[in-house]
Formats: structure tokens, C-alpha cells, sequence
């Protein structure tokens, strides 16, 4: 029970930051900024962003649920059943991000879940 | 990118430490982490100090930073489908040195996990082509 409930945590955190991530990267815009003097403005800018704190907060979420969750599961289960997340974020993708999703991206994210649950048996 | 550049041996070191750090890092966690009870904030710290653990976490970081440079010359479509090899790696080190079971489903699963990826990335558009 304990697993299924921090496996459920790490997944959802690791897709709702991804998610954020990715909304509060567009609505910032393409970085073309590389010289290193310049890269703490774009740094010191992003950092304001309250999307990328929640976004980062939400990693730190799911690597301690990852963390506690290797403290009873096995690793050949942790890891993999964490790939769950692709499924969901192809999802959100279409549905929040409006991206284009191929029927193939479609059925590799099949594939995905159709793994997770046998890894479940 | 083309695909001659693609396998240069710049790209072929990162891929290897890439695919080495996420499995060794793995490894060390959840050997440091086996077993271990963390109910407070406290034993959160204890845990993170630990050797192995905080092994565990160097080798992450290494993981998340060798991932990002090689993304940013290397298309998504040849490292998503390239480095879910990792879970095979992972499976492979959680029976041999973690004393796992791995059934016939599990395999099967994690073997589904891997095509799965496979597919994702290589439905993924050429950077070029964006």
C-alpha cells in the first residue's frame, strides 16, 4: 500500500513539474543566450518565475518519494514503474499543451503502460 | 544533425556516462536506502549523508548534467531511445548485485517500458526540422 501511494507521489509530482516546466519555458521563450557573463541574467530572471520555483520544488517532491520508496521496493521495480510518467505526459501534452502527438508517440505510450501494468503483477 | 556527427566520440562518451551514472547512481540509493526507516525531516538528513547514499546523489547530479550537454548538440530522438537501455542495465544490476527477483513478467514489463520509449523517441521531430 505504502509503495503504491509514494510510487503515485513521485509520479504525479515528476509529471505536474514537467508540465509547468515546460508552460513556463515557452511563455519565457527560446533561450539564445550562451555567454556565461550573460547566462546569470537569464538565470537570475527564470528564478523569479513562480512556475519554475514550483516546477523545482516538485522535483525535490519526487526524488524524496523516489528515495523512500527504494527503502522497501526493489530497484528493478522503482525505476521502470517510474517510466508511467511518459504515459501521462503524453496526455497532458495533447490535452493541456496542445502539442501535436503522432500515432506513433501514441503507441509507444501504450507500450509504456502496458508495462507498467505487468510490472504490477 | 547528421547522422555521421551523431556518433561521434564525443557523443558516444556522453551517451556511456549518461547510461553508467543513472545505473550506478540508482545502485548506490538504493543500496543506502534499503532497509532504512526515514520518519522525519532527521532521518531524511542522516539518509542523505550517508555514504552510499550521498554516492547515490553525486552520481545523479553527474546524470542530470551529462544528460543536459548531450541534449544540447544531440537530438532527443537517438538519446530517449538510446538511454532507456538504462532500465535493462537497471534490471540487470537490481538481480546480480541487489539480490532481486525478477519474474518473467517483470522482464516482460521492463522490456515493454524499453520499446515504449524506443517508439516515443523516435517519434520525436529532428531539432533541425524545428
Amino acid at each position: 500500500m505504502k509503495t503504491w501511494f509514494l510510487l503515485a507521489a513521485m509520479v504525479f509530482s515528476t509529471v505536474l513539474g514537467d508540465l509547468l516546466q515546460s508552460v513556463e519555458m515557452k511563455r519565457h521563450g527560446e533561450i539564445k543566450e550562451f555567454d556565461p557573463r550573460r547566462l546569470g541574467r537569464v538565470l537570475a530572471a527564470l528564478a523569479r518565475k513562480k512556475f519554475l520555483i514550483l516546477a523545482v520544488a516538485l522535483m525535490a517532491v519526487s526524488f524524496f518519494a523516489f528515495m523512500t520508496l527504494l527503502e522497501t521496493a526493489d530497484l528493478s521495480f522503482a525505476v521502470p514503474a517510474s517510466a508511467a510518467t511518459l504515459v501521462f505526459e503524453t496526455i497532458l501534452a495533447k490535452v493541456v499543451l496542445k502539442e501535436e502527438v503522432d500515432s506513433r508517440r501514441w503507441a509507444g505510450a501504450c507500450l509504456v503502460a502496458f508495462g507498467v501494468v505487468l510490472l504490477a503483477r | 544533425m547528421k547522422a555521421s556527427e551523431r556518433l561521434g566520440p564525443k557523443t558516444r562518451v556522453f551517451t556511456v556516462v549518461v547510461v553508467l551514472s543513472n545505473a550506478l547512481g540508482n545502485f548506490a540509493l538504493a543500496s543506502g536506502m534499503r532497509n532504512r526507516t526515514t520518519a522525519s525531516a532527521l532521518d531524511y538528513l542522516a539518509a542523505i549523508f550517508s555514504p552510499w547514499v550521498s554516492l547515490g546523489i553525486l552520481l545523479l547530479i553527474l546524470w542530470l548534467l551529462a544528460r543536459m550537454a548531450l541534449l544540447s548538440w544531440a537530438d532527443l530522438s537517438y538519446v530517449l531511445p538510446v538511454t532507456s537501455l538504462g532500465y535493462v542495465a537497471n534490471a540487470l544490476i537490481g538481480r546480480w548485485f541487489l539480490n532481486e527477483q525478477i519474474t518473467p513478467s517483470r522482464w516482460a514489463g521492463t522490456l515493454l517500458i524499453v520499446a515504449g520509449t524506443v517508439l516515443v523517441g523516435m517519434g520525436t521531430p529532428r531539432s533541425d526540422r524545428l
